[in-house]
C-alpha cells in the first residue's frame, strides 16, 4: 500500500473541505478500498474517515417511507424491522451479497459508490481504461464472464457489482447527496450511477467534495418482492445476473412491475419500458418472453459473457412466473 | 475520542502507520499470532476478529480507525486451560485438519450464534421475520465468509451446531 495521510474531519463542513475528489478519497468501511488500495489500483494521497459522522440511523419519512443514513451498515439495513416487513426486496438482495464480516462493516454509501470487480480493473499490469484512460480495454477481447451485455462502451464493459443498489433501483430510491456550502441534491438510484460511454472512469454522477449522505425509500407498495441473484457458488459471489422485482395483480392482470438487473451493465439496468408493456395484460409465457425481447434487444455478448443473455431471459421470465403465480 | 484501541479487555495505542491494517496491528504489533493473515483481501475470513461484538475481516480495516474499539481475537475468547464451548466442540468434532483457519472460524462462530440469538436473518432464512435457527443450511450460508483449505467444513458444521444445541438446552 502506498503511503497516506489519515484525516478524521469532526464535521461534515470539515469533510467537504479535505475532500477535493483528486488527491483525496473518502473512506467509510474500507473494505472494498482498502482492498483497492492494496492492489495500487487505488493511491490517494490523503484517506478522508468520514466513518464516525453520525449518519447511521433509519428514520421514518413524512410520506411513510424510510431514510436510510449513509453510514448505516448492510446489516443493519437488512435487520431493520420495517425494512424486512415492508421492503423485503432490498433485505433479500443485502443478504445475498458477500460475507457477514464483510456486511458487518459495509456501508450504505460505501456499497452505492463499490467500484467493479472486472479483473482487468483490478490488475495493475493490464490495460483498463476506468483505471488507466487511454490504456484500452482488456475485457472487450479479453476473459469477459462477469462483464456487461447491456450499455457496454468500446472504452469498458465493465459491470456495477452489487446486489443492494439493484433492489433500490427496483424500489424507485433517492440518494441523498450533500456537497460544500450546504448545498444539497437527490438524484434517483436509477440515475446515480453512469454508463461507461467515452468517461468510463467515472462510475456515478458524484461531484468532487460530494459526500452520499442517505437513502430515501419512498413509500411502500403492495406487491410481491423478489430478488433473484444467480451466481457461480450458492454463497459470496458476485451475480452473473440478477432480478430485483416488486409485482403486483389486480384480480387476473399485472398492475405493477417495477424491475431491475444486476450483473448485466455499469449500473443496475432499470428499464422503464418493460412496466409499459407488462402492466395491464394476463401474465403467460409468451407475456414474459415479449418482456425479455424488450429487455435484450440491443444485448450484445462479449464471448465468454454470451451466456448471460439467455440466462437473463430466464431469470426474468422465472421471477414473473413466481411473483404472478403461472406456469411456464 | 481516546487514541486508544482495548484488546481483549487490554488498552493499546494506535499504531502511528495509517497504512497498519487492524490485522497487521494485532500480529506484528502486539504479538497476538492467533489470528491468521490467508489472503489479506477479505476473501477467507482466516482474520475474522470480533470488534464491539461484531466480526469483521481485520485485514480489511485500519487500526488506526479503531479508537476507542473493543476487539476480541481467538486470544481472549478462551485459553489452552479453559477453552470455550466452540473451542471444546472443534477438538471433539475434529473440526480441523491443519488448524490455520481455525482462530478465524471460531471467532465467526462465536459471533454468528450471537447473531442467530438476536434474531439476524441470512440468504438461507426462508421467512426474514420468524425465529431464526441454527440449522446446518444456516451455519454454511452464515459461515460463507470463512474458507477451510483443508475442507473440514463437514465437521465445522458439526461443532457448531453441538455448541448452539447446547446453548438452546441452556
Ligand atoms: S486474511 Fe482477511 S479475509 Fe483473508
Ligand atoms: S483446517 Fe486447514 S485450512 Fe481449515
Amino acid at each position: 500500500m502506498r503511503p497516506f495521510d489519515l484525516q478524521r474531519p469532526d464535521s461534515l463542513d470539515h469533510a467537504h473541505s479535505l475532500s477535493d475528489g483528486e488527491t483525496a478519497t473518502l473512506i467509510a468501511g474500507g473494505t472494498n478500498l482498502l482492498d483497492l488500495m492494496k492492489l495500487q489500483v487505488e493511491t490517494p494521497e490523503r484517506l478522508v474517515a468520514i466513518d464516525r459522522l453520525g449518519m447511521n440511523a433509519i428514520e421514518d419519512t413524512e410520506d411513510g417511507g424510510l431514510r436510510i443514513g449513509a453510514l448505516v451498515t448492510n446489516t443493519a439495513t437488512a435487520n431493520h424491522d420495517r425494512i424486512r416487513a415492508d421492503y423485503p426486496v432490498l433485505a433479500r438482495a443485502i443478504l445475498a451479497g458477500a460475507t457477514q464480516q464483510l456486511r458487518n462493516r459495509a456501508t450504505t454509501g460505501g456499497n452505492l459508490c463499490q467500484r467493479t470487480r472486472c479483473y482487468y480493473f483490478t490488475n495493475i499490469d493490464q490495460p483498463c481504461n476506468k483505471r488507466e484512460p487511454g490504456s484500452g480495454c482488456g475485457a472487450i477481447d479479453g476473459i469477459a464472464r462477469l462483464h456487461g451485455v447491456l450499455g457496454t462502451s468500446p472504452q469498458c464493459i465493465a459491470t456495477y457489482p452489487g446486489d443492494m443498489a439493484v433492489a433500490m433501483s427496483a424500489l424507485d430510491a433517492v440518494v441523498e447527496i450533500e456537497g460544500a456550502a450546504d448545498t444539497r441534491r437527490q438524484v434517483p438510484v436509477r440515475d446515480f450511477h453512469c454508463l461507461p460511454g467515452d468517461t468510463p472512469w467515472r462510475d456515478n454522477v458524484l461531484e468532487p467534495g460530494e459526500i452520499i449522505t442517505a437513502v430515501i425509500l419512498p413509500a411502500p407498495v403492495e406487491g410481491k418482492q423478489i430478488y433473484r441473484k444467480v451466481r457461480e457458488r450458492s454463497s459470496y459471489a458476485f451475480a452473473l445476473v440478477s432480478v430485483a422485482a416488486v409485482i403486483a395483480m389486480e384480480g387476473d392482470t399485472i398492475a405493477r412491475a417495477d424491475l431491475a438487473f444486476g450483473g448485466l451493465a455499469h449500473k443496475p439496468w432499470h428499464d422503464p419500458r418493460l412496466a409499459e408493456l407488462l402492466v395491464g395484460k394476463v401474465p403467460d409465457a409468451a407475456l414474459f418472453d415479449r418482456a425479455a425481447d424488450l429487455l435484450l434487444e440491443d444485448a450484445q455478448g462479449y464471448g465468454e459473457n454470451d451466456f448471460k443473455i439467455p440466462l437473463a431471459r430466464r431469470t426474468l421470465a422465472a421471477v414473473l412466473a413466481e411473483a404472478t403465480e403461472t406456469t411456464i | 475520542m481516546p487514541d486508544t484501541i482495548t484488546i481483549n479487555g487490554t488498552d493499546h495505542p494506535l499504531p502511528s502507520d495509517p497504512r497498519t491494517s487492524l490485522l497487521d496491528f494485532l500480529r506484528q504489533d502486539l504479538g497476538l499470532h492467533g489470528t491468521k493473515k490467508g489472503c489479506d483481501h477479505g476473501q477467507c475470513g482466516a482474520c475474522t476478529v470480533i470488534v464491539n461484538g461484531m466480526r469483521i475481516n481485520s485485514c480489511l480495516t485500519l487500526a488506526a480507525l479503531h479508537d476507542g474499539d473493543d476487539v476480541t481475537t481467538i486470544e481472549g475468547l478462551g485459553t489452552p486451560e479453559n477453552p470455550s464451548p466452540l473451542q471444546v466442540a472443534f477438538v471433539e468434532h475434529d473440526g480441523y485438519q491443519c488448524g490455520y483457519c481455525t482462530p478465524g472460524q471460531v471467532c465467526s462462530a462465536t459471533a454468528m450464534l450471537d447473531e442467530i440469538k438476536a434474531g439476524f436473518a441470512s440468504d438461507a432464512s426462508a421467512d426474514l421475520t420468524s425465529e431464526m435457527k441454527a440449522t446446518a443450511e444456516e451455519i454454511r450460508e452464515r459461515m460463507s465468509g470463512n474458507l477451510c483449505r483443508c475442507g473440514a467444513y463437514a465437521n465445522i458444521v458439526a461443532a457448531i451446531r453441538d455448541v448452539a444445541e447446547q446453548g438452546d438446552a441452556a
